[in-house]
């Protein structure tokens, strides 16, 4: 066998230790292996497949001062992501075959992590006509997740139409449940700090009435409804709501709504400045719970870096938004410290259940056979987050300066090593290909 | 106390200190020579991002009357997309040598990272962000009101105040709390002194979370008016940008509803003072009548701000505290 490597004695996410076989690209049984080109000594590690994220923005094309595919790639293979989503608010829109096309060649080119262009879902992100769907499920990045993410389909009909549309390729639509009116201006979350600090406030019912139309909608019209970043207790109510009805629901939570309240504004720091806004401590104790229930699928980082000149401001002239794909991993488990969160659980909010829900296959399994798409994780790590020490150009990271455990030391990209000992390697370029693959 | 950001960062203590050096800069003004040399050499920049000629010309003139330099920069929008930010304007300053920042701003929270990014060492002065704070205007209407409580004259030079707080004292603040800074700095400052405060506004006009605010809440004005023996009514300014954003039904239902009409003034206590921040809506807000009424304090707010800004200006600029003002949360 060719460009085998050895794992071992990685901990496996059902708690056993073992080793992981790699060859020509795939996971294979570990006395198959023969005498290895490479070993990977993994004593003390957490061997997961590797991590997908549905949701990042990029920014290319269009703001490459901000972030390009290229160093997004490599954020995301330092913090453990074999495939993630790009969303669809660059300049232009993400909403041709072309544009996706255009991302998804970048992503290849790059080559270290699979680059899934979203979709927008209308035109221009202007929420009134439906982009060409169509056109982006059958192009070369084979779009199957639709979303005007940074905007609210707010539209009931032109959701309505979105969702069954999509119904004919399998696709799903990814709303960012922000009613637009109740919004007007908002800048922080609405409550007891808005009212101190006289930040015009955005209330909880804003997103939770978007998702109660739109789960009703998705059950009237039996389609797949994505909602991403949850941010509030009502929303998780009303996510385990539809999903007892057997409404084809699915929801993502990002690291930081997971750890960070809306107290943080107080230091009117436009670090802490992100849509959805930072909530009240009550909803991050929901947000954990149904993350542990499994009312909410995913961690969805929405990994945003915007250039200094846009976070070095005054708060409400401020840009939203925070990076987190380097320290995702960490920040989970960080919230989920006290409770029965486990290495399974984290393999299945950030892997499992996104690849599934993405119908990315080559994800999301370290079985034999599978594409060795994998991570490895030192969950005692204790260090100092850093963001000018981030791979993304993004240095919004709110957790800047603050102690995470766990960090991730090692990812495979279809077999590759793109990231060793915590250093990043050589990627694996798919210039010329059609597609990924072992 | 190194910069003034808000008057919740203010123990009563502090805020009495402040009150008391105001009074001194009142009996020191009333003299045929007005200024004082306590500043001499020092330069105080207005930097106003948001039009506001009456509070820029009462920092001027408190400053001016310090014997401080004045230099004035009017700096319309700020975001990175109207061109140079508030980075950039603050090193400015900076580099050119001021000692100390007073700054308006439509965003609120921008004098809070002014004073915390690190881009100036110079104490900043909040004269007013967003609908977040107004430190010195809450100051200014403090020490009226601790004049009107204790029988002195409502502005001019006077003594006997010193070292009192505004303990019993009933306080209504009325209008758009909602989008008031003034309102904020007030239930703060008020609060702190000893006084209780009760907020009357439509439901529309008072923020979702008022409920966790230290003081009353009351939808009703002329039910809080037989409820209440107040010693001061302040009425907000209700922005004519409010007008047609479904916030009250029209304009003469909420001068009927939440006005200080003639009927409202006349029914009050002998001693209570109607108080206004300015600019007033004549006829909407407050009747003509009320206003030029002989209880109505307007225009000693407008000249005991001048003695209120001079006594922030004085303790920031000279970092002089007075013994036993408490010096907890000091930067």
């Amino acid at each position: 066998m060719r460009d085998t490597t050895l794992i071992r004695g990685a901990q496996l996410p059902d708690g056993t230790t073992g080793d992981v076989a790699v060859a020509a690209g795939r996971i294979v049984e570990p006395a198959a292996l023969g005498t290895p080109d490479a070993v990977v000594d993994a004593a003390g590690l957490i061997a997961l497949p590797g991590f997908v994220d549905m949701h990042t923005h990029l920014r290319e094309p269009g703001r490459e001062d901000a972030e390009t595919v290229l160093t997004g790639s490599q954020s995301a293979a330092a913090g453990g992501f074999t495939a993630v989503h790009a969303m669809a608010n660059t300049s232009p829109v993400a909403d041709t075959a072309g544009v996706v096309e255009q991302v998804f060649r970048l992503g290849l080119a790059a080559g270290y992590t699979e680059v899934r262009p979203v979709g927008a879902v209308t035109v221009g992100l202007a929420g009134s006509q439906l982009a060409e769907l169509g056109a982006m499920a059958d192009s070369q990045a084979a779009v199957r997740v639709f979303s005007d993410d940074g905007h609210c389909v707010h539209d009931p009909l032109v959701m309505r139409r979105a969702l069954e549309y999509v119904k004919s390729f399998d696709g799903i639509i990814a709303q960012h449940a922000q009613e637009p009116r109740l919004t007007e201006g908002a800048q922080m979350n609405e409550g007891a700090v808005s009212a101190e600090l006289g930040l015009p406030g955005w209330p909880a019912v804003a997103e939770e009435s978007i998702i109660a139309r739109d789960v009703l909608l998705a059950e009237h019209v039996g389609s797949r409804l994505h909602v991403c970043h949850v941010s509030t207790a009502g929303s998780v109510d009303l996510i385990r709501w539809a999903k007892s009805r057997g409404i084809r629901v699915t929801a993502e939570v990002t690291p930081h709504h997971l750890v960070l309240t809306d107290e943080r504004v107080r230091s009117f720091d436009p670090v802490f400045k992100v849509n959805p806004p930072l909530r009240r401590a009550e909803d991050v104790e929901a947000l954990r719970a149904g993350l542990l229930d499994g009312t909410i699928d995913v961690i969805g980082t929405d990994h945003a870096p915007h250039p200094a000149e846009h976070k070095c401001a005054e708060w409400t002239a401020a840009a939203m938004g925070m990076v987190g794909m380097e320290t995702a991993a960490a920040v989970v488990l960080e919230a989920m410290r006290d409770t029965e969160f486990s290495f399974a659980d984290l393999a299945r909010v950030m892997s499992t259940r996104p690849a599934e829900i993405t119908g990315l296959s080559a994800h999301g399994s370290l079985a034999v056979g599978a594409p060795a798409n994998l991570v490895l994780l030192d969950p005692d790590a204790p260090h100092t987050v850093e963001p000018a020490a981030h791979l993304t150009k993004g240095r919004n990271n709110p957790f800047g300066g603050t102690t995470l455990h766990a960090r991730i030391t090692d990812t495979f990209l279809y077999g590759r090593r793109v990231l060793a000992e915590g250093a990043l390697a050589a990627p694996r370029p798919e210039s010329g290909a059609a597609a990924w693959s072992v | 106390m190194k910069h003034l950001l808000s008057t919740a960062d203010l123990s009563r203590a502090e805020a009495i200190d402040l009150l008391d050096v105001a009074e001194e800069m009142s009996r020191a003004t009333a003299r045929e020579v007005k200024k004082l040399p306590v500043l001499r050499g020092l330069t105080v920049v207005n930097l106003f991002f948001e039009d506001s000629t009456r509070t820029r010309i009462s920092f001027e003139a408190a400053a001016k009357r310090l014997s401080a330099d004045v230099i004035n920069f009017a700096a319309k929008g700020s975001s990175v997309s109207k061109g140079e930010s508030l980075q950039d304007t603050a090193q400015t300053l900076s580099a050119m040598g001021a000692d100390g920042v007073v700054i308006r701003h439509a965003g609120s929270g921008a004098p809070h990272r002014l004073a915390s990014a690190g881009w100036i060492d110079a104490p900043v002065v909040n004269a007013g962000d967003g609908t977040h704070e107004h430190p010195t205007q809450a100051l200014l209407d403090a020490f009226t009101l601790r004049r009107v409580l204790n029988g002195k004259p409502a502005s001019g030079a006077a003594t006997g105040t010193e070292g009192a707080g505004l303990d019993g004292a009933r306080v209504a603040i009325v209008g758009d709390v909602l989008h008031s800074r003034v309102a904020r700095s007030n239930v703060h400052l008020l609060t702190t002194l000893g006084a209780r405060v009760v907020l009357i506004a439509p439901p529309t006009l008072l923020p979702v979370g008022v409920g966790s605010w230290d003081c009353e809440v009351a939808y009703d004005f002329d039910e809080a008016l037989a409820e209440h023996d107040f010693d001061a009514v302040m009425m907000l300014r209700v922005q004519a940008e409010r007008m047609h954003a479904a916030f009250f039904p029209t304009e003469r239902e909420y001068a009927r509803r939440w006005g200080m009409t003639d009927a409202r003034a006349a029914a009050l206590g002998p001693e209570c003072a109607i108080m206004h921040p300015g600019p007033m809506n004549r006829g909407f807000e407050i009747s003509a009548a009320a206003a030029d009424s002989p209880r109505a304090v307007v225009l000693d707010q407008v000249a005991n701000g001048v003695s209120v800004r001079m006594a922030v200006l004085y303790r920031l600029l000279t970092a002089q505290t007075a013994a036993g003002s408490g010096t907890e949360g000091e930067a």
